[in-house]
């Protein structure tokens, strides 16, 4: 085993490799993944001097702790949280020196969800179909990480940064979404339209990589009876039988059953996985572009 | 054939059949292939194909209506046998649904040629088509909460192959040990949209 690779001491609540995912493939129903805050995982690697595709870490609330067999430098970002080498505090959001066999510690989300640990080199687990992205949805790319496992890194490039830390967006304390409405808004009634698009819905704890589950008002059917199967785009709106909305993100099935009342805008889904449970959501209906 | 916009950059094209869906996934691909049509995924489903990815959906959306339905391509001449043991616990509830002793059930699932409609559920999921209508079944009550990998099934117009143990619905009818995916083949999936399925019982 060469040393450039990381030791996992602690690998948190849930912690995956991502990085831009595997889309392309939806026809043979393997969702898109990749890291869900798609901005800040690129950051982090442009802060280590990676480039856009490497793979990160893409921590879920409690963060994670990591033992590198080489130097290395890293950077955190996403989620606020507080950082560690060796026990003294380092910067969030900016190029961290860790030195070989020292730990590194990514502490519990202050705001936010997800934090992104991009480290110089990039994690180099065997890619799947183009990609190293974790897929929790069917099971493809490296299971999330477990306390004990070893990820192999990259050899760092020749790209240098002058950025020393940079600008990210908070994370949101009233999430709106603009949607656009369709494909299948007319198997809803004009109110529940009307309650989708003015009616103020929460972030259920039930979400995950596959959906953002809201609570709130109903969205009752003008029409029964089952949709046949088609496919779904990331950002779809789907709306089960129990009315509540689910907003499909990176790991969402390539096709469903039930119908799609509107599509969030993608710029606007790097926010919906930074929305902790309980956050309002309001959806903003947009004309198309 | 009618269009339907999907987010900003996706159209839903619907049609009246599963045939006509396949077909205008077929017509879609070879575009793609040579050049004229320029997206990211083609996903065939039940009754509709999604492209997604689209520069230009509206435009697009106003061709293919303009268009008609091309018809089907000439399939594939390769036909993928499946050896399969018709041995699922719940052969017995189809062959009381189809009105028949459970041998016919094997008799008359392995005399069918197949088509994959679509996929979806998981990766190397085909919902594979062929059955006349009088053998639809519907899905359990109570899903199981897991249905081991090779696992041939049947639900609605459909049968399909579970490619690994997952959660699931569908009438279990029997068992192969074909490996519908494998990620480090090429191609990973078996089966894709077109593909051309036989089932063989195995002695």
């Amino acid at each position: 085993m060469t040393d450039r690779a990381l030791f996992v001491v602690r690998a948190g609540a849930l912690t995956t490799v991502q990085d831009r995912g595997r889309p392309g493939h939806a026809h043979l129903g393997v969702p898109r993944s990749g890291a869900l805050d798609g901005p800040a995982a690129a950051l982090a690697n442009r802060l280590v001097g990676n480039r856009p595709e490497a793979a990160v870490l893409e921590t879920t609330l409690n963060g994670c702790a990591l033992r590198p067999r080489s130097t290395v430098t890293v950077a955190v970002t996403g989620a606020p949280c507080p950082v560690t080498v060796e026990g003294r505090p380092a910067s969030w959001g900016a190029p961290v020196r860790v030195p070989a066999g020292a730990l590194l510690t990514v502490g519990t989300a202050l705001s936010g969800v997800r934090s992104y640990v991009a480290v110089s080199g990039g994690i180099i687990v065997e890619p799947v179909l183009g990609s190293r992205s974790t897929d929790l949805l069917s099971g493809l790319g490296p299971p999330p990480l477990t306390d004990g496992a070893i990820l192999p890194l990259g050899t760092p490039t020749a790209l240098h940064t002058r950025v020393d830390t940079a600008p990210q967006p908070a994370p949101p304390t009233e999430l709106v979404l603009r949607v656009t409405l369709g494909p299948r808004d007319d198997w809803f009634t004009p109110e529940a339209v009307r309650a989708f698009t003015t009616r103020a819905f929460r972030v259920s704890s039930a979400s995950n990589r596959i959906g953002l589950r809201t609570d709130g008002p109903a969205l009752a059917r003008r029409l029964e009876g089952e949709l046949p199967s088609e496919g779904m785009v990331l950002g779809a709106v789907q709306v089960p039988p129990d009315g509540r909305p689910v907003v499909f993100l990176a790991d969402h099935p390539t096709t469903g059953g039930y119908p799609v009342i509107g599509v969030v805008r993608e710029p606007d889904l790097p926010a919906a996985a930074q929305a902790v449970p309980g956050t309002p959501v309001r959806f903003l209906a947009v004309r198309r572009r | 054939m009618r269009t339907l916009p999907v987010g900003d950059d996706a159209l839903l094209v619907e049609v009246s059949s599963g045939e006509e869906a396949q077909a205008l996934h077929a017509e879609l691909v070879r575009r793609r292939a040579e050049g004229s049509l320029s997206v990211r995924e083609i996903v065939p489903a039940a009754r509709t194909v999604l492209l997604d990815g689209l520069t230009d959906p509206a435009r697009l959306a106003a061709e293919l209506t303009a268009a008609e339905v091309p018809p089907a391509p000439p399939r594939a001449r390769e036909v993928v046998e499946l050896r399969v043991r018709y041995d699922g616990p719940d052969l017995a509830d189809v062959a009381a649904h189809w009105g028949v002793p459970p041998r016919e059930v094997a008799r008359i699932h392995a005399g069918t040629e197949f088509t994959v409609a679509f996929c979806g559920f998981a990766p190397g999921f085909g919902y594979l088509t062929g059955l006349p209508a009088r053998y639809d079944v519907p899905r359990r009550a109570t899903p199981r909460t897991a249905v081991p990998a090779g696992s041939v099934a049947l639900a609605g117009p459909y049968t399909g192959v579970y490619p690994r143990s997952s959660p699931g619905g569908w009438q279990l009818i029997g068992t192969t040990d074909a490996v519908l995916w494998d990620h480090a083949r090429v191609p990973a999936a078996l089966l894709s949209p077109g593909t051309r399925v036989r089932f063989v019982e195995a002695p």
